[in-house]
């Protein structure tokens, strides 16, 4: 595995912040470069939403309980509110509105629209993001496999059956009729 | 928007000394790294660190073989990255399992092998600050004694505090005698496992030996063979993503029916990983059997004690112990 490196070139990695400075920090988001001043107390997801103004992404718990801020961080899943930004400065970040392509929906979305897989929506988000960060990973074969592997994600409407069905057929290539 | 929490001032270290460093000059200083723990008891006002030097940039991010045929995971592995590791599914199929019995995935991609050693209890009164707890604030009185007790401790507990270590990847460390290697200002040291967790006696704010300012490296998992005979059983309230009410790791090397090493640790029940080296002597060149395990499982929970809600985890502790020991050596 390569040594992580400072992504932004105009980082002073001796510098000690006070907490109300803020700390300059660059990310590619859905493939768009943002470079932002952030104090060190700001969550990922603070960011996402509050100044690079993308609320596709939820706060659920706000404590990694519930899975609702899941994003892609450098291709992985993870919990956007337990991050403090300036500890992922250079990172490469897919959110929920970088999953879809123009106006074509990406067939995870597709498929779960076909099964219903979402009532509220509000979990819905993080729901795809964890199963595209999943399947990546390549460690969920079966339905149980799945329900194990996004154990990471609540749905207070109670729509798992349907998610799980949703992600099996994209799984195994079906789209729709 | 920011985290509702008590100011702190950030810095990044440019390399392990100056993490040590930094850790140790500036007030009441914490080293972040995943972040899963510390910011979740940051957000909560339970830790208040008055700087936090960022560690993720070290270069303690890889898995290589020792010399010895060991294993060195470097502190920054993540969980995921450590579960799912080729030489660690092969050699220490017992450390993949447990892993995986933790937390969520997300929360794996991002929790490190040494932030995982740190991590707080869970237990409710410590994390809530209208409460009294001696962890949290000491002297101030334990309220899970005579309280909320279900998830709490029947083994090493004190009069001060009857919380538990969360932690599954812990107890298969603990099972595979595994070594803490860390820096401080003096130097590195290496710790042996058992010897890292602290029981709460009169002062369980301190969990662990670690001198101030001392950053873990590595984990190095010893060269030894429990690939064959393993089991990890977790019980908790839910079938995935919950602590555990109890946990038991097993390790062990076979030959026909007798029990040539027995490793045994108990998760969910203390302070710190449970082990017992009297019960692994009791076990060792032993055939194996059913008295010999009921034996085991009674001399490993022997002094239990439960505080009310948590009465039944000293018959489920023996009870998945014999279970456990049985799936390891393959009878079932």
């Amino acid at each position: 595995m390569s040594q992580h490196t400072i992504g932004n070139s105009n980082y002073n990695s001796q510098q000690l912040y006070d907490a109300d400075e803020t700390i300059p920090v660059g990310f590619t988001v859905n493939g768009t470069h943002h470079t932002l001043q952030l104090t060190a107390a700001t969550t990922l997801l603070d960011a996402l939403r509050e100044y690079m103004h993308l609320t596709g992404t939820k706060k659920g718990c706000d404590h990694g309980q519930c899975g609702a801020c899941t994003v892609l961080l450098n291709g992985k899943r993870v919990n956007a509110c337990l991050i403090l930004a300036v500890t992922k400065d250079g990172a490469d970040i897919t959110t929920i509105e970088g999953i879809a392509t123009a106006d074509m929906l990406h067939p995870l979305q597709a498929a779960f629209i076909e099964h219903d897989a979402f009532q509220c929506g509000y979990c819905t988000p993080g729901q795809i993001c964890s199963a595209l960060g999943m399947l990546q990973e390549g460690r969920a074969n079966t339905a149980e496999e799945i329900r194990e592997l996004m154990s990471g994600n609540l749905c207070r409407c109670g729509a798992y059956t349907n998610i799980v069905d949703a992600i099996l057929q994209y799984k195994n290539g079906g789209g729709r009729d | 928007m920011e985290v509702a929490v008590t100011k702190f001032s950030f810095t990044k270290a440019t390399d392990a000394n100056d993490a040590v460093l930094k850790a140790s000059s500036l007030t009441n200083a914490a080293f972040i790294a995943g972040g899963t723990n510390l910011v979740d008891l940051m957000k909560e006002n339970v830790a208040r660190p008055g700087a936090l030097v960022d560690i993720n940039q070290l270069p303690l991010h890889t898995i290589t073989e020792t010399e010895e045929g060991g294993l060195m995971i470097g502190a920054l592995v993540t969980n995921a990255a450590t579960a799912y590791n080729p030489l660690v599914e092969k050699h220490y199929p017992l450390l993949s399992k447990a892993i995986l019995a933790g937390a969520s995935p997300q929360l794996r991609n991002m929790a490190t092998a040494g932030g995982n050693l740190l991590q707080r209890t869970r237990c409710y009164y410590f994390y809530d600050t209208a409460t009294a707890c001696n962890k949290r604030n000491p002297g101030s009185g334990c309220p899970a004694i005579n309280g909320f007790n279900r998830m709490h401790a029947i083994l090493g507990a004190s009069e001060a505090c009857i919380a538990v270590h969360p932690s599954d990847m812990c107890i298969a460390l603990a099972a595979l005698n595994a070594r803490i290697h860390v820096l401080g200002t003096g130097g590195t040291r290496t710790i042996g496992f058992n010897g890292f967790h602290r029981l709460p006696a009169e002062t369980p704010e301190a969990e662990n030996n670690l001198q101030p300012g001392e950053l873990i490296t590595a984990i190095e998992l010893p060269a030894e063979d429990f690939s064959s005979h393993y089991q990890y059983i977790k019980v908790r309230d839910r079938s995935s993503y919950a602590f555990a009410l109890v946990s038991v790791a097993v390790a062990l090397q076979m030959d026909g029916n007798i029990i040539k090493e027995a490793r045994l640790a108990l998760g969910g029940v203390a302070h710190k990983p449970w082990r017992n080296p009297v019960v692994e002597e009791h076990l060792r060149n032993q055939q194996i059997s059913a008295p010999l395990l009921q034996d085991a499982a009674e001399m490993m929970l022997a002094g239990a004690r439960g505080y009310g809600h948590n009465n039944f985890k000293i018959e489920l502790a023996k009870r998945v112990i014999i279970r456990a020991i049985n799936e390891a050596a393959g009878i079932l």
